[in-house]
């Protein structure tokens, strides 16, 4: 990045110009392939076939309720899973014979594939939210979770002995030790986290059938409309990419005082 | 001796609390835990692992290395050039941010519902976190030890397999254990989809027939399954990354 720095933006191997380059490129492809019948557009429709799905969807009124219906999943899954897993990791991680005891049981529930709960969610929720709110949690728990294991972890000895020795209390040792080292670790979790959220929640609509754009995905696979397929897709792509840069450029924000985020800022 | 008692405790308590609290369960969805062992020991036999789980683990195992294969391969061709990783980075970042899942109806249109359909998603779903972090890592190899090799004529094949691939390996070994999970997951769901045999088609048949006990004991061996391949992947991960290890270990008690 530091070379790219040094030339002037007007250059044509700018790299946010190349990335522009590289997305029209993929467009053009997408054009191209089905139009020159390189591939069955019955499976792979034309990039202008595909926009002009998507403008149709936007100007359905269910497809905004689907997005809603996705975001709110999202969004309570995330906050259950955040809350759960910060108020765990410095539970657990702040004692270290709790941290003894949990730590098999967490490297072994950790690994268990959120799907293997689908069945279980279909019984207990249907196709009600809850179903999407099961898996979310479950997957994104542990993501938090472990990162705060970690940061928790990384305490320098030296300043928690000293704020003991300042007889700080419990509550202020974490406040004010624990917590800003274990800051970093949070956002990293939370970052994480937000990412697998998402990819639980229309997972769990695809599958399940709860509400949102999974459902719609489905749907529109099971009813041959392969257009409006393709920009569902993209639509849940456009809105991974977005959930990565809010939650990157949110982790910046609130980090801007530490190490890290500091020592990324040109000089 | 210590640690192994800290390591069972908890298990050994979980474990006993479910088997007394669900002992007397009249519930149809939570039934006792004696039962699905009993169902666990009935359903996986010898003949139904070969099955249901061997497919499973064999597409699993397909898709999860030709996602490493082209993962690490295309990861370093981008990471090695930086006009190329400009190009493409916009691009990856797009298909990384698709939820894997939704690509099982797209690759079911190119490829059917048969094997190669269920790989395709493996590889298709696992390959970005790989490829994402090799190029990370290539892109971050130290300038000295890249100058320092220049100058003493490693160059060729040997830049690569000696300097390059080592120094990124921390980085590629986290996103092959990412793409693991993920592999794992679309396993299961491109089974749920459309499949004659394997785990995620059986967990579903004994749902969808409210065979309970036998669904649980079918989550539990997916469980088991997940918690047996992290395993293998850290072992392995231990053996090629030891030097890692060892120099972090040394700049610990440096610091």
């Amino acid at each position: 990045m530091t070379s790219a720095r040094r030339r002037s933006p007007a250059r044509l191997d700018h790299p946010a110009l190349l990335g522009v380059a590289g997305l029209a490129g993929l467009l053009l492809i997408v054009q191209l392939l089905p139009t020159l019948g390189l591939v069955d557009d019955r499976f792979l429709p034309p990039t202008s076939a595909i926009v002009s799905a998507l403008a149709d969807e936007a100007g359905t009124g269910q497809f905004w309720i689907s997005l809603k219906d996705t975001l709110v999943a999202w969004g309570w899954g995330l906050l259950i899973a955040v809350s759960a897993g910060v108020l765990a990791g410095f539970g657990i991680g702040s004692v270290p014979l709790l941290r003894n005891l949990t730590a098999s049981t967490v490297e072994f529930l950790r690994p268990i594939p959120s799907v293997a709960l689908i069945p279980l969610a279909v019984l207990l929720y249907g196709t009600e939210i809850g179903s999407s709110l099961l898996l979310i949690c479950y997957a994104a728990f542990w993501q938090v979770l472990v990162q705060v294991l970690y940061g928790v972890a990384d305490v320098d000895p030296v300043a928690y002995e000293t704020a003991r020795s300042y007889r700080f209390s419990a509550a202020a040792r974490v406040r004010h030790v624990l917590w800003p080292t274990a800051l970093p670790y949070v956002f990293t979790g939370v970052r994480l986290a937000a990412s697998v959220a998402l990819i639980l929640a229309i997972t769990a609509e695809l599958v399940i059938g709860s509400p949102g754009l999974g459902k719609d995905i489905a749907v529109a696979q099971a009813s041959e409309a392969v257009p409006t397929m393709y920009a569902l897709i993209v639509v849940t792509g456009i809105l991974g990419v977005l959930i990565n840069l809010l939650a990157r450029t949110g982790e910046r924000r609130l980090l801007a005082w530490h190490q890290s985020v500091r020592g990324e800022v040109p000089a | 001796m210590r640690r192994l008692i800290y390591a069972l405790a908890l298990p050994v308590v979980l474990f006993a609390g479910w088997w007394v609290l669900s002992a007397g369960s009249e519930s149809f969805y939570a039934p006792p835990l004696s039962d699905i062992l009993t169902a666990f020991g009935d359903t996986w036999t010898l003949a139904a692992l070969k099955a249901d789980v061997l497919p499973s683990l064999l597409r699993l195992l397909a898709g999860y290395l030709l996602a490493a294969l082209i993962g690490i391969g295309l990861g370093l061709a981008i990471g090695l050039n930086r006009r190329l990783r400009a190009v493409c980075e916009p691009v990856l970042e797009f298909f990384r941010a698709i939820p894997p899942p939704v690509l099982v109806p797209v690759i079911m249109l190119f490829a059917g519902i048969g094997d190669t359909m269920k790989i395709i998603v493996i590889v298709f779903g696992c390959v970005w976190p790989i490829l994402l972090n090799t190029v990370e890592g290539v892109r971050a190899v130290d300038g000295v030890v890249l100058e320092t090799a220049r100058s003493y004529g490693v160059t060729g094949p040997a830049r690569i397999t000696k300097v390059i691939l080592p120094s990124a390996g921390p980085q590629i070994a986290a996103g092959l254990r990412q793409a693991l999970s993920i592999a794992i997951i679309l396993m299961v769901i491109s089974e749920m989809f459309a499949a004659s045999n394997g785990l995620g088609f059986t967990i579903v048949q004994f749902q969808r027939s409210f065979a309970i006990p036998e669904m649980w004991s079918g989550i539990i061996l997916l469980g088991l399954l997940g918690f047996a391949l992290s395993l293998m992947f850290r072992l392995a991960e231990k053996r090629a990354l030891r030097w890692y290890e060892g120099l972090r270990e040394s700049q610990r008690r440096a610091g």
